[in-house]
């Protein structure tokens, strides 16, 4: 009886993990190092193309072909993202986010990710913290 | 027999049918379903990397292998796979597996569960993945997923009949380290075996392996045969005796090169000649893979919002 409980407790702590949305608090995990690092192919029109091609294959399946979003996966044209640095989207692909249900994308080449953080930077132009804030109050 | 003859004997037999109609079923299920390609997976068949199934994905293989070992009768050995994302930090698989040994007979040599799990929440130099097995599967078993203890193409020459009765259960854990390196990957694998259903020793085994993209930039334009969809390297494995016979003599072990090849359509194939490095070793194991990943099955089990 009690193992079972233990397993319904088990079973409940993974769904939650499973099914939990993003909640932006990744990026306070973002080392300043890897914030400050620069996109080499920041607004180039060849690497947004590819970025989107990209995206396709391997994010779309998730975060839509637009990235709108889909079901409890968050869409990808957000106010945060227009906040993030170049430097934080392309760790938080690198890295992923494990227990909010993000997967690490480390096996992409390097240049592979900075492409997609072109084109998810084309979808969300920089906005300043201070506009941020003010969106917020 | 030559090798060449032994493959036309075993493409008229059932296991080959199979594992064509396995193939085409793939191939279907690609048509129909959405375009999806699984681009970071390096193309490697028995070592395992940090890369995990996406979670709510679904991937199906189907790996076979093929060998005429010298004194031994040759032999074509069908494996499915069914790898599935979990979490982002748990993939689950099931195997199922069978062999034809020519002038001999086909059999289903039994099934293997598995999970990997990733316990650090980041990316780091090195990143370990545990993995966890229990395997059923009887001494016919020619999949050589892996190598451990002290086999040796030896039991190639005894018949079915006399293997398949002789059933191991076992549990298997790995330790799995793997890095990504300016576009390579490189993966180390430490395999511990243990029977669990008759006094054997601890078997133990191990797995490398490196490879890269032949391009690392994404191209402009949707393709099929850019450099980027194409992905080489090589694998070495072998086993690394018992508890109480420990080292690499008395045991198989293997090298080759390995490519994969990513299609639009979301089918990967891959292909590796693998070649025996010692007496205990078959001459040259031929392996082919076809896998489609189906992405985010669970939706399909979900209400609609």
């Amino acid at each position: 009886m009690k193992s079972g409980k233990w397993g319904w407790v088990a079973l409940l702590a993974v769904s939650t993990m499973c099914f939990a949305k993003a909640d932006g608090a990744w990026m306070k995990k973002v080392p300043q190092g890897d914030r400050a690092r620069t996109n080499p192919y920041a607004a180039n029109a060849d690497s947004i193309a590819a970025g989107r091609n990209l995206f396709l294959n391997n994010c779309a399946k998730c975060h839509g072909e637009n990235a709108e979003g889909k079901g409890t996966r968050p869409s990808l044209t957000s106010a945060r993202l227009r906040i993030a640095t170049d430097g934080e989207i392309a760790w938080l692909i690198k890295n992923g986010n494990l227990y909010k249900g993000m997967p690490s994308w480390g096996g992409l080449p390097e240049q592979e990710r900075w492409q997609i953080v072109a084109y998810l930077r084309s979808l969300n132009p920089r906005s300043t913290e201070v506009e941020h804030a003010g969106e917020q109050q | 027999m030559s090798f060449a003859r032994f493959c036309r004997r075993i493409a008229r037999g059932r296991s080959v049918s199979s594992a064509v109609f396995g193939g085409l079923a793939l191939a279907s299920l690609a048509l129909v379903c959405p375009e999806v390609r699984a681009q970071q997976e390096p193309p490697y068949f028995v070592t395992y990397s940090s890369v995990l199934e996406e979670p709510g994905n679904l991937e199906i293989e189907n790996q076979n292998i093929a060998a005429g070992p010298k004194n031994a009768n040759g032999f074509f050995a069908p494996t499915v796979e069914f790898e599935y994302g979990v979490t982002a930090w748990w993939t689950a698989e099931a195997y199922i597996q069978g062999q034809a040994t020519d002038h001999d007979s086909a059999v289903l040599t039994g099934y293997r569960f598995e999970s990997r799990f990733r316990p650090l929440p980041r990316e780091y130099w090195i990143n370990p993945v545990l993995y966890v097995e229990y395997e059923n599967v009887n001494a016919a078993d020619k999949s050589f997923l892996e190598v451990t203890g002290n086999t040796t193409i030896d039991t190639l020459q005894v018949s079915n009949a006399a293997l398949r009765g002789e059933l191991e259960r076992s549990i298997e854990g790995k330790l799995i380290l793997s890095s990504n390196v300016k576009g390579w990957n490189f993966s180390e694998n430490i395999i511990a075996e243990k029977a669990v259903n008759e006094a054997e020793a601890w078997e133990f085994g191990y797995a490398l392996a490196a490879a890269r993209p032949l391009s690392l930039r994404g191209s402009s334009r949707p393709c099929t045969f850019c450099r980027q969809n194409i992905a080489t390297g090589a694998e070495l494995f072998g086993g690394l005796g018992t508890r109480y016979n420990f080292g690499l003599g008395q045991t198989q072990q293997y090298v080759g090169p390995t490519v994969a090849f990513n299609t639009p359509k979301g089918l990967t194939y891959k292909f590796s000649p693998e070649f025996g490095l010692n007496d205990n070793s078959a001459g040259v194991l031929w392996r082919f893979g076809v896998s489609y990943e189906i992405p985010q099955v669970r939706d399909l089990f979900r209400r609609a919002k």
